[in-house]
């Protein structure tokens, strides 16, 4: 089998037709040549100097960010390009409690059901005379009340599922009604040209979502990182990682792939993520209270997805998560702590873009893979339920309700009837933020949203 | 055709074990595929290296240690920490000591399928005792393990027994041990679930004392339907029942031959042949040896299925070059960041459904991580059995040590071009051939 007719070069061969400017102009000296045929400086890849190479190309956010305090921001003046935004999806593991996030404040059969285990109306930030925000979303109630949050509730799809694997396959996949291996976003990915940057995972492993047939999602460590070993190890590597093609089955040329990304994410994502993390103590992190040891993990991805998204990389999706939704018992404690790393993560990212000419394309969207039982169980807490909220923030967003509220006494088994099809809030996503056309990745095109 | 036979007991090797060493390889050799496979299956050859590696018993509960000055929290947190940390390094260090570690690699085969985390349970005594019981009846009966495991504190912890009340049944274990443990997902319906929730209530666990006890009050004793029979379910006759369904050989078939062989569904025609084994037996041991002897075993299918989970390639990796996992407990590649880079923490399964195999392993993330612990350790190990070698021969040396067949072209070029053994290691280490599993 012939190395230069890798399958890792057909992968990679298309070029992004959107690649957004800025950190292109790195490459200097000794070249390395990448499984696509592609040069890079050794030290752009090592990292040695590539924080001096970045520094050149990029002016450090510290920079940016006292020059935007100078001049006007541009976030305001800057419409929404549809089809032209970046996607920081924020999947929250273990099942949200949709009630007693948007809590139904008029609605005595909640009171009635949840008993203590409820949010007493009192206690709630106002949406309108029926709904309050869970107490803890005081940063989203603020971005609320400026018309950057869309709230889109009851959600699901047809069928539900209380398993948590089996629900979260579904929404992950996009698919309700059999088992489906990749996710939706890794379809939309396959039919893009496959560029490893164009997806990225924050964390260890890939969400099913961003999973495709021919590739997924590039997952990156939180943090900067370098490259062991030196040149002798890069060079020998990058040999041994072009594609073994079928001698080696389907997951050998996968493990192979991996590699050959790695090397190109690394030469990419380096300088920036190092400059990033020498510029201020954390330009996302501005604004926010407390010493660096009260930021939680999920501050730290999004604060790395903030880095990524300003230093104009062509990656149009991010992928970050919060686990530990899953509130069998005792559950107000557990839930408003997990509310409150949501809502100061958001919040501080989204403050964080206000200033930069993209604000209006990014686009935050949170889920989870179902909501919890209306009544509340003896533990107070929990049992896996069905239709949940997903919230959708951003400069650009369209603010305020933009689905049916379920019904609290018109249940099934006691559980909520989905009003919104989740693949609605897919539809409008593909076609409104990736300008992509919906039936390509879902089948077919959803009613879309009024989120965009 | 010896090198055939060579090359099936190496593949063998890696799926019962963690890969053979040149001596091991040579001795399987000598006896034939089969006998190695009785062997292996035999409960009573010694281990000196078991032997050696005793599990910790200087464990103690956390719940009952005090907790009301900030001294105590911080008191009894070290002592939660350290007892946690101490327990993932003792299953290591068995797993690089084992001289037959089949047995390690069956309980790691049960610790995905009962998946249990030690963040919700909390308390290394609970997640010790039930390892042991992986490691006791990891090849008895499917049955007796199953109420074994499930009647135990870590997993009454982890799936809320205590929350079970007649009355107010939690779900949690009833749903997770249908869908996951015994009949899988589609064999049931959410009534079923709710029925078989009344039958687990009132079984107790005194986090205190770690004593598990029956509140008869709790108890709801009124008939349920599970799977249209009705009875007066109670807990153990309930998991008995569940497992001895004819769904259950098939479903737990399909994972054993998924985890061992490569992921089929489970109406592939191999999964029916250990069904049959399994609902006439109901014995795992014998599902094992139908497993490890069926011809499909060594198909090119499953050779190439299969991508090491990363405890078995971190292990594997510690054991070609004859080192010990607690060699790297004060210097060389900290074995717990790196599992935790690869994303596969012993007694911390990411969910009840335990570990996702073969593209879950593979991020760019993960090859990172892979290059980072094959450097340390090749920076760290004694290469005097590659330093020694000509240039020319050392990517066969390395194979061989590495028990692996050889080198598709890509990685010996790449083996060729790394300029001295310690990278070639990690080449090595790193390369589809021993990612693969």
């Amino acid at each position: 089998m012939s190395r230069t007719k890798s399958s890792a070069q057909g992968r990679t061969a298309g070029s992004p037709p959107d690649r957004r400017n800025t950190a292109d102009a790195l490459d200097d000296s000794i070249p390395i040549t990448l499984p696509d045929g592609r040069t890079l400086s050794r030290r752009e890849v090592l990292g040695g100097l590539g924080a001096t190479a970045a520094a050149l190309a990029l002016p450090s956010l510290a920079a940016r960010s006292a020059a935007a305090v100078a001049s006007p921001p541009t976030g305001g003046g800057v419409a929404r390009r549809p089809g032209q935004g970046v996607l920081i999806l924020v999947t929250a593991y273990g099942g949200n409690d949709g009630l007693n996030t948007i809590v139904p404040t008029q609605d005595s059969t909640y009171a009635s059901l949840r008993g203590q285990s409820g949010i007493a109306a009192g206690q709630t930030l106002r949406i309108d005379d029926r709904f309050g925000f869970h107490p803890s979303l005081a940063g989203v109630k603020a971005l609320f009340d400026a018309g950057k949050v869309g709230i889109v509730s009851g959600v699901g799809y047809p069928s539900p599922n209380r398993s948590h694997f089996r629900s979260m396959d579904i929404w992950q996949s996009g698919v309700p009604d059999r088992v489906e291996l990749t996710g939706w976003l890794g379809r939309w990915h396959d039919g893009t040209g496959a560029d490893p940057l164009r997806m990225l995972s924050i964390g260890p492993s890939v969400p099913r979502a961003l999973i495709g047939i021919q590739s997924s999602a590039s997952a990156i460590p939180n943090g900067t990182f370098t490259l062991p070993g030196g040149a002798p190890l890069l060079n020998a590597y990058t040999e041994a990682v072009r594609t073994p093609g079928s001698e080696l089955g389907a997951w050998g040329g996968r493990i192979a792939a991996t590699g050959a990304d790695l090397l190109r994410v690394t030469a990419r994502l380096r300088p920036i993520l190092t400059a990033g993390s020498q510029g201020s103590a954390d330009v996302s992190l501005e604004g926010a209270t407390g010493d660096a040891a009260s930021y939680s993990a999920f501050d730290r991805q999004l604060s790395e997805v903030s880095t990524l998204v300003r230093a104009g990389l062509p990656t149009r999706v991010y992928s970050v998560s919060l686990g530990g939704f899953d509130t069998h018992a005792n559950e107000a404690g557990t839930h408003g702590a997990l509310l409150s790393v949501l809502d100061r993560g958001v919040t501080r990212f989204l403050a964080g873009l206000a200033d930069s000419p993209i604000a209006k394309d990014v686009v935050v969207v949170v889920y989870s893979e179902f909501g919890r039982r209306v009544a509340t169980n003896l533990s107070l807490g929990t049992d896996h339920g069905t239709a949940g909220p997903v919230l959708v923030l951003g400069h650009g967003v369209r603010g305020g309700m933009h689905s049916d509220y379920p019904s609290l006494t018109d249940l099934v088994d006691g559980d909520l009837k989905v009003t919104t099809d989740f693949r609605r809030v897919y539809s409008t996503v593909l076609e409104q933020v990736l300008g992509a056309d919906p039936s390509g990745v879902l089948g077919r095109r959803f009613d879309p949203l009024g989120f965009l | 055709m010896a090198d055939d036979l060579r090359s099936r007991i190496a593949h063998l090797s890696r799926r019962a074990g963690f890969g053979a060493t040149p001596a091991a390889l040579d001795a399987a050799v000598g006896v034939g595929f089969d006998a190695t496979v009785d062997a292996l299956l035999d409960p009573n050859a010694p281990d000196s290296g078991v032997a050696a590696t005793p599990p910790p018993n200087t464990f103690t509960l956390i719940a009952p240690l005090p907790r009301t000055s900030a001294e105590d929290k911080k008191a009894r947190n070290q002592r939660k920490r350290a007892q946690n940390d101490a327990l993932v390094r003792w299953w290591l260090d068995r797993m690089t000591a084992a001289e037959r570690p089949f047995m390690e690699k069956m309980s790691l085969f049960w610790h995905g399928h009962f998946a249990t985390g030690i963040e919700k349970v909390d308390e290394a005594v609970f997640m010790l005792a039930q390892n042991q019981i992986f490691r006791s009846g990891g090849l008895g009966g499917f049955t007796s393990l199953a109420q074994a495991v499930g009647k135990d504190p870590a997993m009454l912890v982890w799936l809320d027994a205590n929350d079970n009340k007649k009355g107010s049944p939690n779900e949690n274990f009833a749903r997770e041990l249908m869908e996951l443990f015994t009949i899988g997902i589609g064999s049931y319906s959410d009534a079923d679930v709710r029925e078989a929730a009344r039958a687990f209530t009132g079984v107790r666990v005194d986090r205190r004392s770690g004593s598990v006890s029956v509140l008869p009050r709790q108890v709801d004793g009124t008939p349920k339907t599970i799977l249209g029979e009705m009875r007066p379910f109670g807990f153990d006759d309930t998991v008995a029942y569940l497992a001895g369904r004819p769904e259950t050989a098939t479903f737990v078939s399909a994972k054993l031959w998924s985890r061992f062989a490569h992921p089929v569904a489970s109406n592939d025609p191999v999964v029916a042949d250990l069904a049959a084994v399994f609902r006439d037996s109901g014995n795992i041991a014998s599902v094992m040896r139908a497993l490890f002897r069926h011809p499909q075993f060594v198909s090119t299918a499953a050779r190439q299925g299969l991508v090491k989970q990363p405890i078995e390639w971190v292990v594997g990796a510690i054991r070609a070059v004859g080192m010990r996992a607690n060699e790297f407990e004060v210097v060389g590649p900290n074995l717990l960041v790196a599992l935790r880079d690869l994303n596969q923490v012993p007694f911390n399964p990411p969910s009840v459904g335990g570990w996702p195999q073969n593209g879950y392993w593979l991020s760019t993330a993960t090859a990172l991580a892979r290059l980072r612990f094959a450097n340390g350790l090749a920076g760290r190990a004694n290469l005097a059995w590659l330093n020694g070698a000509s240039a020319a021969s050392r990517p066969d040396v390395i194979a061989r040590q590495l028990g692996i067949d050889g080198w598709t072209r890509a990685t010996r070029e790449g083996l060729v071009k790394a300029s001295n053994p310690r990278t070639q290691l990690v080449v090595a280490l790193t390369s589809p051939e021993y990612v693969l599993a």
